[in-house]
């Protein structure tokens, strides 16, 4: 049982204010990115539309999301849209 | 060159009426003519942080609906005759009054006061909408928890929105000890999450509640927090205080104890 605790991770533990500041810095982004329900939904079937053109998609199980990419040491996290969207046939 | 500052914090309970207390009297100590009103229907509680609850007749409300003329409603203050309260209602709610009728009122009162002080109600609706549609300047009350911060953060936004010509910050409750054992978000920490110009730190200091016990506001005494509030008066009427006392201390603190954090 002794052996798991390595003294590096007494010295690497986080103090609760780099917690909090990390936990903030996540928390604000999506509270900041202000995309309602409706508008991701109007943006999903958009999307669905313009790739039909191209390929056979199954828009039923499409999904579409807005997360943060970009490094967090840095502070310099942007909002990012994530679009899943699985293929049935390639060639239409 | 009457200025309105609307104090606000989206966050209940983070000291925003304590603030708009000790501000008033800051800058009425300085000589300034100074009005406070209070926003918050159904809760006010900026009457009784003055001590002041013993004199009210008419209020906000009276006001707005025409029961009674503007200076009927203004209390003078027991120990400063430069600064007024007008109180609000406590037995109507936040939809009696609506933005237009407070930049209307504050319209008036411009022309007789030097500053004037709007005590906003916690959260963003009717009331919030009310003290922040007649002013200029805003003063954003937080802690360094984070439930605060991010209630202020959310606050900057919509006022930003709105295009305010200076949106400053208060820290209110800050412990040194636990900055220093890396427990509790420094000054600094706060303002690289925020962004917002720092206009005060103020440290968490029992005097407050001894003050606010007595129905004086603690502004310019000899206690950390009645020093703190003398220098963010200051700097509200526009003096230039540098911020050593707030940042100069905490930054050398957050410097050592991060040798011992390192990720």
């Amino acid at each position: 049982m002794w052996r798991n605790i390595k003294v590096k991770n007494i010295f690497k533990r986080k103090s609760s204010k780099e917690i909090a500041k990390d936990r903030l810095k996540i928390l604000l982004i999506s509270d900041r990115v202000n995309c309602s329900a409706e508008t991701l939904e109007m943006i999903k079937h958009d999307i669905a539309k313009v790739i039909s053109k191209y390929m056979k998609i199954d828009a039923n199980s499409m999904e579409i999301q807005i997360s943060k990419t970009g490094s967090r040491e840095k502070g310099n996290l942007n909002p990012v849209l994530n679009a899943n969207i699985p293929i049935l046939d390639m060639n239409k | 060159m009457s200025e309105v500052l609307v104090i606000t914090s989206g966050k209940g309970g983070v000291g925003k009426t304590t603030t708009c207390a000790n501000i008033g009297t800051g800058l009425a100590k300085m000589g300034y003519k100074v009005c406070m009103i209070d926003t918050d229907i159904g809760l006010r509680n900026l009457d009784v942080v003055m001590g002041l609850e013993n004199r009210i007749v008419y209020n906000l409300v009276d006001v707005v609906e025409g029961n009674c003329r503007v200076k009927q409603a203004l209390i003078r203050d027991k120990r400063h005759s430069s600064l007024y309260l007008m109180p609000c209602a406590q037995t109507r709610d936040k939809s009696s009054v609506n933005p237009e009728q407070m930049v209307k009122l504050i319209r008036h009162l411009r022309d007789i006061f030097d500053f004037i002080l709007l005590d906003c109600p916690a959260g963003i609706e009717q009331g919030f909408q009310n003290a922040v549609a007649g002013a200029d300047r805003a003063i954003v009350v937080t802690t360094p928890e984070v439930s605060a911060v991010r209630d202020a953060d959310r606050i900057i936004g919509l006022l930003e929105a709105r295009e305010f010509d200076k949106i400053e910050l208060v820290i209110n409750r800050m412990r040194n000890d636990m900055v220093k054992r890396g427990d509790m978000m420094s000054a600094t920490d706060v303002m690289d999450i925020l962004s917002v110009p720092l206009l005060g730190v103020v440290p968490d200091d029992e005097n407050v509640v001894i003050s606010t016990n007595q129905g004086e506001p603690l502004v310019g005494t000899n206690t950390p927090a009645g020093k703190a509030y003398q220098n963010i008066s200051d700097r509200v009427s526009g003096k230039d205080v540098p911020l050593t006392m707030e940042l100069g201390q905490i930054s050398f603190w957050t410097k050592i104890s991060g040798i011992f954090h390192k990720k």
